[in-house]
């Protein structure tokens, strides 16, 4: 077998297969490039399909030549490490970036290069790229729903409002530092509350009355989702508690609840909290929707809330109930000064998971009729001036939603290495 | 006697607070509905129903009852769920691996799929696929054949359906196939830990599972043709595909959507279980002499499975409870064809809607049963 020693690399020939192997490499991609950018066919004077499978194998010979260990080659040796360490490895990385190349010249015209921004109505429309138009003129409906146009800046304020105030715990003093749990459980959801219903909902302070039946659009989002996350935060806490307590009724009613919620689908729940739930209270006592909504994904929540504080309780070594009582602690001091403040440091990245999910289920609100992001992009599609954007719309929405929750799931992240504490 | 006090005064209390608020709310009830004129109880679900589904896995019509409706809508809803689990545990599986291939390409790929799918509201992804990709596809009369024989156009996907003859000998050779396997795996793990002998299991398996069935064709009289769907003319522009089986778009649309979404959970499952194992243990398992397949099958996997099983479980059972969505988008699954039309029709809100939860509550709480079941017996046994 010495005579076919040529056609395996070795050290003596690093440089002769390397070179050869890049060019056949270069050659492949060349051919994918040219075929998707340029729309030309190199291999054209090849028979059928081999012209398709042409760039993959030439590719393959040329990182198969190239494939050498130790070359001393550093960039070689990097690129052969990591995405040419034997044939499979190389075929898929072929495969990737051939599907990357071939798919990129397509949707880059239609998203930008063929897409269409100006104009105020569809006629604007006229390329075969996608129509963002659309979007730019349904933005405001996208972010506020029908609530009027000239009171936008009532939501802008409220929102700003309700951000600076969450910051409070930051820039308080450090012999107030003290209440700031107290501040966050119980002041600020009030405090947020009446903000929003004061200068979203109006009606006092010369403020126009809007109905909640306007809301909508993302903005409803972000105020249906704050608002079961401070609530259900609380709530899951008592109930993570009560299924940890030694006292069997509340312990059984408190696995009675989490096992019910967690059991039954949000879109059942939202069905109850529309359509059963009037049923339920006293007769002439009128709920708004809204506040139902947010009442029925707050339940929900919370038992999820509780599973993941439950966990939390649960990994605390014995020691630390042991040392508290020890101390002459009775249970609710234990708690809040022993137990709590450490599960829920470890706790935080599930709590992160869990308001993630809640911000991702919040578009489900749209099945009873309230219509925040997802809910206006139907009412936009079937508008009739608007018909045939569908695509465009749930392209934006996805986009919109992604940022969201990429960026809480980054921060999460960064909470749990912040807060981690060696134990 | 103060230890007595702080043990049931709290326990007490509690009680009181469920009872008054079930007593408050079921007292409301009562009222409304008696203002109303409307009567609580069951007898409605052996009414006729009078409304059409548009697809259902058993015969139905408008002439059946309500009960019959509810089965119609749960078969409806265990066949996505089922559909779907099936294909995001493969694609799980896939990127979940992919995610710690030792390839810059494949392990980003798989990771930013993972990003993208899971960030994404499943709610809109159905939409997506529903109202924006699959309007894409071509009309019935435009389609090309997929595999030469099933159609995928904007009405739906057309597949072949298989007509059986003496469909049952068949299915008695597949189950008599299954039980023998399991007789000789018994029989095996015997012989191996009495003996010290092995037999190719896996390989006698796959040999029954073909040989039995394929005997029922030879002998059972079984035989199986294939009904290939055709194109027909309805009218000068409409056009349809006859015979054969066809999958509503609803029904891709939200397999679609539900196996990509949960496909993102179940591979970071895959990753946690296979990164949780050890290196030392294959290392040690290759030491003492075990061949790459044998340290993957008798080490790897089954510490793997330990870690990856729970929680994938947990998934699936968020798949079926997630695909409670198909209301959005018109497919008749329980919560359409029961808590929508069945609701509107009798206006028994408290009655169907606790219903609906009751059956997906029971679907949780068995499969969480099995699985605490399963947990228990894989533990590993501390001495």
């Amino acid at each position: 077998m010495q005579t076919f020693n040529f056609l395996k690399p070795n050290r003596d020939n690093i440089k002769n297969y390397s070179i050869i192997g890049s060019f056949l490499v270069l050659v492949s991609l060349i051919d994918v490039i040219s075929n998707a950018f340029l729309k030309i066919n190199l291999t054209s004077f090849l028979p059928g399909s081999l012209t398709t499978l042409f760039p993959l194998i030439i590719g393959l010979i040329g990182l198969n030549m190239m494939r050498i260990d130790y070359s001393g080659n550093k960039t070689l040796d990097l690129l052969n490490k990591n995405i040419n360490t034997n044939n499979f490895n190389a075929l898929l990385t072929l495969l990737i970036l051939f599907s990357i190349i071939k798919a990129l010249p397509q949707s880059l015209s239609w998203m930008i290069f063929d897409a269409t921004i100006s104009g105020e109505s569809k006629d604007a429309c006229t390329g075969t790229g996608a129509c963002w138009t659309y979007i730019k003129v349904w933005f405001r409906r996208f972010m506020y729903g029908m609530y009027p146009n000239e009171f936008h800046w009532r939501i802008n304020t409220a929102f700003i409002l309700v951000i600076a105030l969450g910051f409070v715990g930051y820039f308080m003093k450090e012999n107030l530092k003290k209440y700031l749990a107290l501040y966050y459980v119980i002041i600020y959801p009030v405090i947020a509350y009446l903000v929003i219903y004061y200068l979203i909902s109006g009606g006092s302070f010369g403020l126009q009355w809007v109905e909640t039946g306007a809301w909508g659009g993302l903005s409803l989002t972000f105020i249906v989702s704050f608002f079961c996350l401070i609530f259900c935060f609380p709530l899951g806490m008592i109930f993570a508690l009560g299924r940890r307590s030694n006292l069997p009724i509340i312990k059984y009613i408190s696995i009675c609840y989490i096992e019910f919620w967690r059991g039954v689908p949000l879109i059942t729940v939202l069905f109850m909290s529309s359509v059963m739930f009037p049923m339920f209270l006293p007769e002439d006592f009128f709920m708004d929707k809204l506040v139902r909504v947010i009442i029925a994904i707050t339940l929900f929540e919370a038992a999820y809330c509780a599973e993941v504080i439950r966990g939390g309780l649960q990994s605390l070594p014995r020691g630390q109930y042991d040392a508290a009582k020890s101390l002459g602690m009775g249970y609710w001091k234990m708690h809040i000064f022993v137990i709590l403040p450490q599960a829920l440091k470890l706790v935080i990245p599930g709590i992160a998971n869990t308001f993630l999910a809640l911000v991702k289920d919040t578009p489900l609100i749209f099945v009873v009729g309230l219509a925040e992001l997802a809910g206006m992009l139907a009412l936009a599609k079937t508008n009739p001036k608007w018909l045939g954007f569908a695509m465009e719309g749930y392209i934006f929405a996805s986009i919109v939603f992604w940022i969201i929750c990429y960026a809480m799931s980054k921060y999460s992240y960064n909470l749990e290495a912040k807060y981690k504490t060696e134990r | 006697m103060n230890n007595i006090i702080k043990r049931f005064i709290p326990q007490i209390l509690a009680i009181l607070f469920v009872v008054l608020i079930f007593g408050f709310l079921t007292l409301n009830a009562q009222t409304n509905m008696d203002n109303r004129g409307i009567d609580f109880g069951f007898d409605f679900l052996s009414q006729e129903s009078s409304f059409d589904v548009q697809f259902s896995l058993i015969e139905y019509s408008g002439s059946d009852s309500y009960a019959r409706a509810f089965l119609v809508g749960l078969l409806n809803t265990l066949l996505v769920s089922f559909i779907s689990i099936i294909i995001c545990t493969i694609l799980g599986v896939i990127i979940g691996v992919a995610r710690l291939s030792s390839n810059y390409l494949i392990k980003n790929s798989a990771a930013w799929y993972v990003e993208f799918f899971r960030n994404i509201p499943l709610l809109l992804q159905i939409f997506f696929w529903y109202y924006a990709a699959l309007r894409a596809l071509p009309m019935p009369e435009k389609a090309n054949a997929w595999f030469g024989v099933t159609y995928m156009t904007v009405k739906g996907y057309y597949i072949p359906a298989m007509v059986w003859e003496n469909l049952n000998v068949f299915l008695y050779c597949g189950l008599a196939a299954i039980i023998s396997i399991i007789v000789m795996r018994n029989y095996a793990s015997r012989l191996r830990d009495t003996q010290g002998k092995q037999i190719p299991v896996l390989l006698y398996s796959v040999a029954l599972l073909i040989v039995l069935p394929l005997l029922s064709f030879i002998f059972g009289g079984v035989s199986l043709e294939f009904e290939i769907p055709e194109l027909k003319k309805l009218s000068k522009i409409s056009y349809i595909y006859e015979g054969g089986i066809s999958l509503p778009p609803e029904l891709i649309a939200l397999v679609l959507a539900l196996s990509l979404y949960t496909s993102t959970f179940v591979a970071e499952c895959v990753r946690a279980g296979i990164e949780g194992v050890s290196k030392g243990q294959k290392e040690a398992a290759a030491s003492v002499g075990l061949t790459p397949n044998q340290v993957l099958k008798l080490v790897i996997m089954p510490q793997a499975l330990r870690i990856i099983i729970p929680p994938t479980t947990n998934q699936y059972l968020n798949l079926t409870k997630n695909s409670s969505l198909a209301a959005a988008i018109a497919y008749p699954d329980l919560v359409l064809v029961f808590a929508g039309t069945a609701l509107m029709q009798t206006g028994k809100a408290i009655e169907i809607v606790s219903i609906t939860m009751l059956t997906y509550l029971t679907i949780s709480l068995t499969i969480a049963a099995i699985m605490n079941w399963y947990n228990k017996k894989i533990e590993i046994k501390e001495k």
